[in-house]
Order: structure tokens, then sequence, then C-alpha cells
């Protein structure tokens, strides 16, 4: 009986019009597409896009050259060189992070004791050439100064569970 | 017609006062320029059509799968396919350094040519066919089983080992499916008695409208013979040829620029063509369904027929997109099994279930006498 269902049911093609019914329903539906660049997915505060250096509000730098986002960077993006300043503190000479590399764990933000390295929202940029997405220290600090503002704010609403 | 377009030019040549100089030059070539001017009516046609169904099949699929499809070129991306048809058109030509040049070259043409020579036959509407030949049929059959040496020279001369499994599978799948197409349409030519394309439509007129139309009483065979259609032109889901996931594109791997748009427009017009003949042999061509149904009858009887062809064609497009959005593929074993083991016994038993249908008096298809 069984099989005589089955052979019925393969001779009538009836899972393959069931499943061209779906398809059917489907095209009704409403799409749920987002139009990028009209459109935008929402942010969570702990989203992690392009990077940026952070000054304290006096203008000095917070990097303190530990190198402990360098030691972490499991795709071994960060480059840093320090010195001694006149001052005696111990700041950074060099600090370049290779975009390419990066995969965006956000373990540099995790480990940096100053909150200096953080990751902000951005996320639309791009490099024309190569070494275009190669930023060096005072890049990151551009970006640090003109998003501050976003930075300070998302640090804040993340402080609660650190 | 033919009148009406000289008359046209004569006009057009007398602004200058000029006609009877060119005539004298073109009268003894008239009759290929004739022809000429009819291919490029029926060509034209076809590739703006082939252009989008391309932007058709991926707004179809798009919208069943809850996606948006392409809409950022022209009005609902509506300039899309001429988009993608200039970026094939200046892309560069890669010749692989062991290919066959001269087989490389004729095999993307070798697709296309024979899906565009068959339309020479077949008939839009009532009278209006390039050449009306008796054995229409024939020649179908022969121009669509052309396309499979374009396949195989591709896959071969690109001496690549992808392109060659994907040829060997394509030409073993369009051999089986040539088949049970051949059968189903050996019950066609039984009712109709006739090879001729406009023959055969004449054939499905009668006062039932719908009802007298070779899918009723052919119904499994118009099911097999649109099954066999879509493994024929290597659709989903009979598209192991191409295997985007399995063997990235088949016998055209190797091709870039425009001899992979000439598949493309091979592929795409095959699919055209197939559409076209499933509503010639089975939906009744340029018929009216409501023919002779009272007054829904007398109310459609003004569209003219090309209309209801078109209709019918696109109808038959749509299930050629549809059926790429639901079905996965098959796998080769299976798609073999159900050619040999399946479609070939079901139609060699339907043609002898019509053979003997029609000696007896339920059979209510015969052509009537014109």
């Amino acid at each position: 009986m069984e099989k005589i269902i089955h052979l019925i049911k393969s001779f009538t093609l009836w899972e393959l019009l069931k499943g061209m019914a779906v398809t059917w329903r489907y095209m009704f539906s409403r799409n749920i597409t987002i139009h990028f660049p009209e459109e935008k997915t929402p942010q969570g505060f702990r989203f992690r896009g392009l990077h940026a250096q952070r000054r304290y509000a006096n203008g000095e730098e917070r990097c303190i050259g530990c190198k402990l986002c360098e030691a972490v960077c499991p795709a071994l993006a960060i480059k840093i060189e320090t010195e001694e300043r006149a001052d005696g503190t111990r700041r950074t000479t060099l600090y370049d992070i290779d975009l390419v590399k990066c995969i965006f764990c956000g373990f540099c933000e995790e480990a940096c004791p100053v909150d200096a390295i953080v990751e902000t929202r951005i996320l639309e940029y791009h490099g024309e050439k190569r070494g275009d997405l190669y930023y060096t220290k005072e890049m990151l600090l551009a970006v640090g100064d003109k998003y501050e503002e976003q930075i300070a704010k998302d640090r804040a609403a993340d402080a609660p569970y650190r | 017609m033919e009148a009406q377009v000289l008359y046209f030019f004569q006009t057009f040549w007398n602004i200058f006062g000029l006609w009877n100089i060119v005539w004298s030059y073109i009268e003894p070539i008239w009759p290929l320029i004739w022809n000429l001017i009819k291919i490029v009516v029926i060509i034209i046609p076809l590739m703006l059509g082939v252009a989008y169904l391309t932007y058709a099949e991926r707004k179809i699929l798009a919208y069943m799968q809850v996606r948006v499809g392409p809409n950022r070129v022209g009005y609902y991306g509506l300039l899309q396919p001429i988009a993608d048809g200039l970026k094939l058109l200046f892309k560069e030509l890669i010749v692989p350094i062991k290919a066959n040049k001269f087989l490389f070259a004729i095999a993307p043409v070798m697709v296309l040519a024979p899906a565009l020579a068959a339309w020479a036959v077949v008939p839009f509407s009532d009278g209006l066919v390039l050449a009306n030949i008796n054995a229409g049929l024939l020649f179908i059959l022969s121009m669509t089983s052309i396309g499979v040496y374009g396949v195989i020279i591709a896959g071969w001369s690109a001496n690549s080992k992808y392109a060659f499994l994907g040829a060997m599978r394509s030409a073993a799948q369009m051999v089986s499916y040539e088949l049970p197409m051949g059968f189903a349409l050996v019950c066609v030519l039984m009712a109709a008695q006739s090879m001729n394309l406009s023959e055969i439509v004449y054939g499905q007129q009668s006062h039932l409208g719908i009802l007298g139309w070779y899918v009723v009483p052919l119904f499994p065979m118009f099911v097999v013979y649109f099954i066999s259609g879509v493994a024929e032109t290597n659709r989903a889901p009979f598209d192991m040829a191409e295997g985007e996931s399995e063997i990235v594109a088949g016998f055209h791997v190797e091709y870039s620029g425009m001899g992979f748009a000439l598949f493309f427009l091979g592929e795409y017009a095959n699919m055209i063509l197939i559409a076209a003949l499933t509503s010639l042999f089975f939906l009744g061509g340029w018929l009216n369904p409501f023919d002779g149904w009272g007054i829904v009858g007398i109310w459609t009887s003004w569209i003219p027929g090309i209309v209801w062809l078109l209709f019918k064609i696109f109808f038959i497009l749509f299930l050629f997109l549809w059926f790429r959005a639901t079905f996965p593929r098959y796998r080769y074993d299976q798609l073999m099994r159900l050619g040999w083991k399946i479609l070939i016994p079901l139609t060699l038993i339907w043609v002898v279930v019509v053979a003997a249908w029609m000696q007896t008096p339920y059979w209510l298809w015969s052509p009537e006498p014109r």
C-alpha cells in the first residue's frame, strides 16, 4: 500500500508541486533586504570597526607603549616602537596597524590598560591604492580626535559590564 | 506584407526622386534583402528577449528568495542587462595557452547559431512564419541537437579538466533527453498528422477552445516534453553541466568576455525556443484559449494571435525560473535514471496508448478539415 502511494505521489509530481507552492508563497512575502546606503542596520556600542587612538582631555595621547596589543594581536597586524620622552615617560614613536591583516577581533581593545587603542563604529572606509589601508599613528590619532565624542559615549555605555 | 514594405521604400526614395535608380540596382537581390529583413525582425526582439529574460530571472529568483534583486541601474534595475552586456563586451578575451584556438573560437557560435536558426520555422501567428516548410518538426529536432556539438567542442578545446568534465556530463545529458523529447513529439505528430508547425497548431483549432489543445489528451507528454526541455537546455534542476557549486561553470569555465556572453545568449535563446515550441505543440500556439466559449470567446476574439503566443511563452519561461528557484540539483545518476528508466518507458507506453485511442471514437482531437 505504501509503495502504491509512493508510486502515485512520484508520478503526479506531488512533492515537486508542494515545493513550488512554497516558493510561490515566498514570492509575495515581504523582502527582508536592507537597502544599504539608504538604510542601515542598528549598531551596538560594542561594534568593532575602524581603529582609533585616543587622547586624554588635556591633549596628551593615552598610549603608553606597553605593547600588550601587539602581543595579543592574533593577526600580527600591529607594529610598535617606543622610546623615553624628555619628561621621562615612555611613548610610542611608531604605532602602525595594517588593516589588511586585521581581523577586527577586538583583542587589542581588550588588552589596552589605558583604553588608548579602540575600535570605532566606522565601517565605510576604503583604500584606493596599495598602502592606503596601512594606518600609522598620526592617522589613528586623527580618527580618534574626530570621533572622540562617540567613542567616549560607547566606552561609558560598556563600562558597567567590564 | 512584402508589398507594403516595398511601397514604404518607394515613397522614401521618391522624396529624393531616386527610386528608379535604386530599384534597378536592388531588384536582382531583392528576395535576399527581403529575407534578411525578416531575419532581423525575428532576431532583434529575440536578443532583447534574451537580455530581459536574464533580468526577469534575477528579479524573480530574488523575490522567491525574499531579496530585491538588481535595482541600481535605471528604474527597478531595468538597464541591468545592458550594463552586463557592455561589461562583458569590454572584457579581455582570454584564450588558454594550450587550447585549440580555432575550435575554442568557433564553439560559442556553434551553441548560439542553432538556437537562432530553429526560429526560422516557428510560426508566430496565422501565416506569420519565416520558412513554412513541411518537415518543420524534423528541422527543429536536428537544429536543437547541433547545440550539443558546440558544448562538446567548447569543453574539449579549452584543454581544462573541469571544462571537459562539464562537456561530457552535458553531452550525455542532452543526448539522453533528446529521446523522450522525440517520443513526446511523435505523439504530437500522430495527433496532428503533420510535421508542419503551422499545421500542428491548426490541428488544435476547434470549437472547444483550450480543451481542443493537445495538452489535454497528451498531458503526460506535455510534462515529459517540458522536463526534457529543461534538461536539454541545461537548466536547473538539471544544470550539472554548469554545476556552479561543483565544477564552477562546466564546459565554459575557460571562456571570458564575449565568448562567455555568447554561451549565455545561446542558453537563454534555447530556453525561449523551448518555451515557444512547448506552446506551439501543446498549448495551441497563437490560438485563443476561449475560442468558441460563448460570450468569453467573442470578448477575447479581438486579441491578435501573436499576443496569445507571447503570453504562453512568458508562462513557460516563468515555469523555467520557478523551477530554478525551487529545486535542488539532481545527482548525475538520478538524472540518467529519470531519463532512461522513467521518461522513455513512459513515452513509449503513451505512444501506444495514443495510437490505440486514435482508433476509437473517443478521440476528439482529430484535425478539423479546413
